[in-house]
């Protein structure tokens, strides 16, 4: 069974076990190309970084794009190229762990009471309202205080925090899937909840739940800058992208490219990640068989 | 019929554009008369286009939809010409039109009677006092109970009938020239239903307005219609007056329609087994119900101690109105729903009231098919994935064993093999209940508890359908659980049927002579309650108006 070939070149097809194969449209590419390529910055960027991050390089600060300086200097004449390079790592690995870890845990967990019902139910949402009534940058503000600053503490601290909305969401979505007949029927064949969960609830409630990990993306790069502002984030002379424009946003007036960049880098991360949300591959299914 | 037609279609073309951008014709060059005072029937399955016909009398194409050509014209006036405000002016005062389900039509908000005489506020037909006047009358000739004060009531304080009743006022106190009922009673129980057309008709016949009637159900058509439109694809079969119809169809499709109606009466499998062997299924004083537990019992208990037995082979029946527990009966002989007293035994043993307390073999061994196969079915699952499933799960097959056993499993519903590679949205209604049915043979089950498993599909689906279990079982020795509204189709399958009223079990007969051997005067009044393919029907109903007082729940 080997997929026959369509007129339509402007698919994409991974081959995949004989007879599975995948469309992947170009909006999804770009995004996941942008993502891959942000990747990679965040791996090597200490090494082809031109300046020391922390390194005072220019006697003039905000100073233009130059040849020396690409994206030109910071409030303190430090080289923003290297800077942003640097802070791929935060951003890229902070945020996007966090929130991966923040929805995989809200969506298990929002399937598993919506599936058990009852006294798990109940008190595991209640538990959650309960924890999302704290303000998340006073809760961020106590962990930090009381287990100090470093990249774990950060991201479990983002991860906690918005894992109450991924809950939420993901719980509300699975009980109407939850009451359909396909599930009764599964039940009655004597599946077990993870089967359940797994099988018949994820694939149904995957679309919005993705969408909704996109946003909350975009929701952490911010509280993550937030919390790098009160100095409880990436530690200086390190920072992220968020404390980037945070640092210099009194350079806006001057136009300073110093926080032009950051921003589009951001931007360039955040729109990649929901357009690869929203154009993921599809499974060709072959029905000239 | 003399002078001119009161409505003259021609040549009626409506198309859609899909998002694809694909253009797609709905109805392809319809054309028919009606005179005035006589009532046309629409009659054909679902697709056939019969609803968009009616909406086009009123000048109205649903979303999505154009009137791309042809002419309608409806007394002076031009419809397909006129602008949207002319419309406007057209609808319920020339123009009426009845929905089928009627709770939906109404707000709940809002009191009866302001819904009831909105139409002639809108068009200032007459002054507040006298619209309600002229609808208490119409509630009169409706033979709605209390017509002075039940305007006053919300719809939800009125049952369905009532409801669709309502509706039907709401529609004629414009004195429109022409009524549009869009099946307009497919929705209520058999003994409802007789007393709504009832008053559609004594009301018709008194007010001499013209009526188009919409359909899938030729008895029903037959007791209140004057001709019969038969459609498909949207196209004109068949036409004729409703006797002719009925006893001398001429085109194939319409005898087709009239021979899935008639039910072929079920031959009992050959009786070889002993006597005394065990029965399949034996329910033993099974009581069940919803919400939460006071002191063993729910707070609203469905069914109420319900037993019977189920000879390996044979075929039950059961029939009730909505809300008379059958439903539950299977939920809770499945499992789904937990007993709370009474016993169920599965050749014999025991299970546990609920699903988890029971083993795999018990489950498999029993399998239930639900009503709807859109729901039934997992929309993001392959037909594969999901009839291969309690392959990998009951059996341990895998890889190309399980893949040739899905194949061979359509191939046992008649479903070509390529299919499998398909989403069940990708399939037309039979096609999906059909892989319902393969999901559950592929247990290899012993009993199928069929819930209401034709009452979604057309009636030559449905026919079809019921061939296939006949021809299964005579296969692999199944034993069905039959649970329908619909007679004929029990009566199609079955060997006994059991009549359920409120949870509890009125009767049990056998099924070929139902209409004889029953004795209790539900399972009486529900029986002669079904519509006959014949037009003298309704007319020379005669039911014992006590009867109907103490059990229709009107």
């Amino acid at each position: 069974m080997t997929a026959p070939e369509t007129p339509n070149a402007r698919r994409l097809r991974l081959p995949f076990r004989g007879d599975r194969a995948y469309a992947f449209n170009w909006i999804g590419r770009i995004g996941l190309c942008i993502i891959l390529f942000w990747l990679v910055i965040a791996v090597i960027g200490q090494w082809i970084a031109p300046y020391p991050v922390g390194k005072i390089v220019g006697w003039d600060y905000f100073a233009p794009v130059s040849r020396e300086f690409w994206m030109g200097t910071d409030y303190l004449g430090r080289d923003i190229f290297s800077r942003v390079l640097m802070g791929a790592r935060y951003t890229v690995g902070i945020a996007l762990a966090a929130v991966a870890l923040a929805v995989a845990a809200g969506v298990i967990l929002g399937m598993m009471a919506a599936v058990a019902g009852g006294w798990f139910d109940l008190l595991l949402s209640r538990f959650v309202d309960a924890f999302n009534g704290i303000p998340s940058l006073l809760f961020g503000l106590v962990v930090v205080a009381a287990v100090g600053s470093s990249i774990p503490v950060l991201v479990l601290t983002l991860a906690a925090i918005y894992m109450p909305g991924a809950y939420r969401f993901a719980r509300a979505l699975a009980v109407n899937v939850n009451a359909m007949d396909f599930v009764t029927v599964a039940r009655a064949r004597g599946e077990h909840t993870s089967y359940l969960i797994a099988c018949e609830i994820l694939p149904n409630i995957l679309g919005p739940v993705l969408a909704d990990l996109g946003l909350r993306f975009v929701y952490i790069v911010l509280v993550l800058s937030g919390l790098s502002f009160l100095g409880l984030g990436v530690q200086p002379p390190n920072a992220d992208w968020g404390a980037l424009v945070r640092e210099n946003i009194e350079g806006l007036s001057l136009g300073a490219p110093a926080v032009i960049f950051p921003s589009i880098a951001i931007a360039s991360l955040t729109i990649s990640v929901n357009m690869f949300i929203d154009n993921l591959p599809t499974k060709i299914r072959d029905r000239s068989d | 019929m003399t002078g001119t037609p009161l409505v003259s279609v021609r040549d009626l073309r409506i198309g859609a554009t899909t998002d694809a951008g694909r253009k797609v014709e709905i109805i392809r060059g319809v054309g028919f008369d009606i005179a005035p005072g006589e009532i046309l029937a629409l009659i054909g399955e679902s697709g056939s286009g019969k609803t968009t016909i009616a909406l086009s009398l009123m000048g109205h194409a649903r979303t999505g939809c154009a009137i791309e050509g042809g002419t309608i014209r409806v007394g002076e006036n031009d419809v397909a010409a006129m602008s949207e405000t002319q419309r406007a002016g057209l609808r319920g005062t020339q123009v009426s039109y009845v929905p089928q389900s009627a709770a939906a039509a109404f707000n709940p908000s809002k009191r009866i009677i302001d819904q009831v005489i909105e139409v002639t506020a809108i068009h200032r037909l007459m002054p507040r006092g006298e619209a309600e006047a002229r609808a208490r009358e119409l509630f009169r000739a409706l033979a709605l109970p209390e017509p002075d004060t039940i305007g006053h009531r919300y719809p939800h304080q009125v049952s369905g009938g009532q409801l669709q009743r309502l509706s039907a006022a709401m529609a004629l106190i414009g004195d429109p020239e022409l009524v549009i009922f869009d099946e307009p009673t497919t929705a209520l129980d058999v003994t409802t239903q007789i007393e709504v057309l009832l008053a559609f008709r004594s009301v018709m016949e008194k007010s001499r307005m013209a009526g188009v009637y919409v359909s899938h159900d030729l008895a029903v058509v037959a007791q209140i219609a004057d001709r019969i439109l038969v459609l498909k694809n949207g196209e004109v079969q068949e036409e004729g007056t409703t006797e002719q119809i009925l006893n001398a169809p001429r085109h194939p499709y319409t005898k087709e329609l009239i021979a899935a109606f008639e039910p072929v009466p079920h031959v009992p499998a050959e009786s070889e087994e002993q006597a005394d062997e065990t029965p399949i299924l034996d329910v033993d004083g099974l009581c069940a119900g919803y919400g939460p537990l006071t002191d063993g019992v729910p707070v609203s208990s469905v069914l109420k101690d319900v037993s019977f037995k189920l000879e390996r082979g044979r075929n039950l029946g059961v029939i009730g109105e909505s809300g008379s527990g059958k439903s539950t009966l299977a939920r809770s002989i499945a499992g789904i729903l937990p007993a709370y007293r009474g016993a169920v035994r599965l050749d014999g043993q025991e299970m546990a009231p609920a699903l988890h307390a029971r083993s795999e073999t018990q489950l498999r061994r029993a399998q239930i098919v639900f009503q709807l196969a859109d729901t039934a079915l997992n929309p993001a699952h392959s037909i594969g994935t999901i009839i291969g499933r309690p392959l990998r799960f009951y059996h341990g097959m895998r890889g190309s064993r399980r893949e040739a056993r899905v194949i061979e499993l359509l191939d046992m519903v008649r479903l070509p093999a390529a299919l499998r590679h398909r989403l069940p949205s990708e399939l037309s209604g039979g096609q999906k209940q059909r892989v319902n049915l393969a999901r559950a043979l592929a247990a290899e089950p012993e009993l199928i508890l069929c819930d209401e498993i034709t009452s979604a599909l057309d009636t030559v689906v449905a026919a079809a359908i019921l061939d296939l279990l006949k021809e299964l079982q005579g296969e692999l020795r199944l034993s069905y659980m039959f649970i329908s509204h619909d007679l004929s189709t029990v009566e199609a399958i079955c060997d006994d049927v059991l009549v359920m009223y409120k949870g509890e079990l009125v009767e049990a007969l056998p099924a070929a002579r139902m209409s004889s051997e029953a004795k209790h005067p539900y399972s009486r009044l529900l029986i002669s309650s079904v519509p006959q393919l014949d037009t003298g029907w309704l007319a020379g109903l005669e039911q014992d108006p006590e009867l109907v007082a103490q059990f229709a729940q009107r």
